[in-house]
């Protein structure tokens, strides 16, 4: 049991996922951290991006998350994020609809711009299953 | 006498399809109770590993946050109002709205000038009836609120304490409170002040326990830019699960109204029927009388005329 670690991948209004896995990746606003054993605790800002956890049982999974967070401590992970969408459940032609959409909106529109994010997330989500 | 009858043979009927009216409004409330509750359960995690995440970062980093800021002198105070959009309710709606006009009579004692944001049609009414002004108003989600829903009145709330950056005569308001219904039990929903900004953090449903120790987290990027990005969800999530809690409570105190409506139904149907069942012997006993006293008329000429 100690072995792997417990994450918890939480969106604002439900739990989406939780389990064992081996390892995580996750992307923060200074990069793309990858999480094993043994990390020490951390407690990051996440962007917009792709989760990649890989459960205990060699199979892995994608999930497109909001901003949010990552806290790391004692083989405990929790991704926390407004919104997650687990890759097998995402409607990629909406997204892709999305990306259209906001692709040329202001680049001073914040909400625009996170809206954007988000959107090429999912399409990313889906396209590296 | 046989007007009335039928009379109260038409009440009868139009209370009896007010009960079945009455009666499926109950069930349905008691249905979206579940729903709700779950709603409330699926939501704490999010809101226990954020108060986590908030009370680590203001145990380790010692950052001073606009957000978490004792403003010296308040002078300017906002409050929501977390009403329902629908009646039908009991006393659910007036019960918070009183509880605002407390809140808002103790502000006015302590000098401070108070700007007004409320949520369901309920609230919005009461305010523009006595027309009152009310800087923003949502309505159209009492009964099954998104986390959306919460994060459009947070970023409006947090814009409105931070004041407008480029503007410096513009300080935006000194405290936040929120007005809401706290849902206690099936039986029990009580209206319920709290301050929201400036935050007190650690406190409220999701504390953790006193003698679990926090780990020594890194930061990523530092522990005030965690922080910025931290404290308006927190905002947001007690935002959300303050609407949470009131729709559970606006649901329960819609099923107990309507179950008292569904009683009072079942009562006037007794009384009625009662009524008209009276109403139907007397009529028969008058025409018995009338034939009675027609034969014994009849009689009487007879005898008279022998």
């Amino acid at each position: 049991m100690a072995e792997l670690l417990q994450v918890e991948l939480v969106a604002a209004d439900r739990l989406v996922w939780s389990g064992e896995a081996t390892r995580i990746i996750a992307r923060t606003s200074e990069g793309d951290v990858g999480i094993l054993r043994g990390h020490a605790p951390l407690l990051s800002v996440m962007i917009e991006g792709v989760v990649e956890i890989d459960t205990n049982d060699d199979g892995s999974f994608l999930a497109a998350v909001d901003a949010g967070f990552i806290s790391v401590a004692n083989d405990r992970v929790s991704l926390l994020a407004e919104h997650v969408d687990l890759a097998d459940h995402i409607d990629v032609d909406e997204a892709r609809e999305a990306v259209r959409k906001y692709s040329d909106a202001d680049p001073d529109d914040t909400a625009a711009q996170s809206a954007l994010r988000r959107a090429e997330a999912r399409v990313r989500a889906v396209e590296r299953r | 006498m046989a007007v009335s009858l039928r009379e109260y043979r038409a009440r009868i009927k139009s209370t009896e399809s007010m009960k079945k009216i009455t009666r499926a409004m109950e069930l349905i409330a008691a249905s979206r109770i579940i729903k709700a509750q779950q709603r409330a359960r699926q939501a704490a995690p999010y809101a226990r590993e954020l108060t986590r995440s908030v009370s680590a970062v203001a145990t380790y980093a010692s950052v001073d946050h606009p957000l978490t800021t004792e403003p010296e002198d308040p002078k300017k105070a906002a409050m929501l109002v977390i009403t329902s959009d629908r009646g039908l309710a009991g006393a659910y709606s007036s019960s918070v709205i009183k509880e605002s006009e407390r809140l808002a009579a103790r502000l006015r004692d302590e000098g401070k000038e108070i700007s007004t944001y409320i949520t369901g049609r309920k609230g919005q009414a009461y305010f523009t009836f006595r027309d009152r002004p009310v800087v923003e108003a949502w309505t159209g989600f009492s009964d099954q609120p998104t986390y959306d829903d919460a994060k459009e009145i947070g970023d409006t709330l947090v814009a409105a304490f931070l004041g407008d950056p480029e503007d410096d005569d513009d300080h935006g308001v000194d405290e936040v409170h929120l007005v809401y219904t706290q849902f206690k039990s099936m039986l029990v929903q009580e209206p319920h002040t709290v301050r929201l900004l400036p935050l007190e953090v650690v406190e409220g449903e999701a504390k953790p326990e006193s003698d679990e120790v926090l780990p020594l987290y890194e930061f990523e990027p530092s522990g005030a830019e965690v922080l910025d990005e931290l404290l308006p969800r927190y905002v947001n999530s007690r935002i959300y699960f303050a609407l949470l809690q009131a729709s559970a409570s606006e649901l329960a105190a819609r099923q107990k109204a309507m179950k008292a409506a569904t009683d009072n139904a079942d009562e006037l149907i007794k009384k009625f029927t009662r009524i008209a069942n009276q109403a139907r012997q007397a009529g028969i006993t008058q025409e018995i009388s009338e034939i009675v006293g027609g034969v014994n008329a009849l009689a009487d000429a007879n005898a008279a005329k022998e």
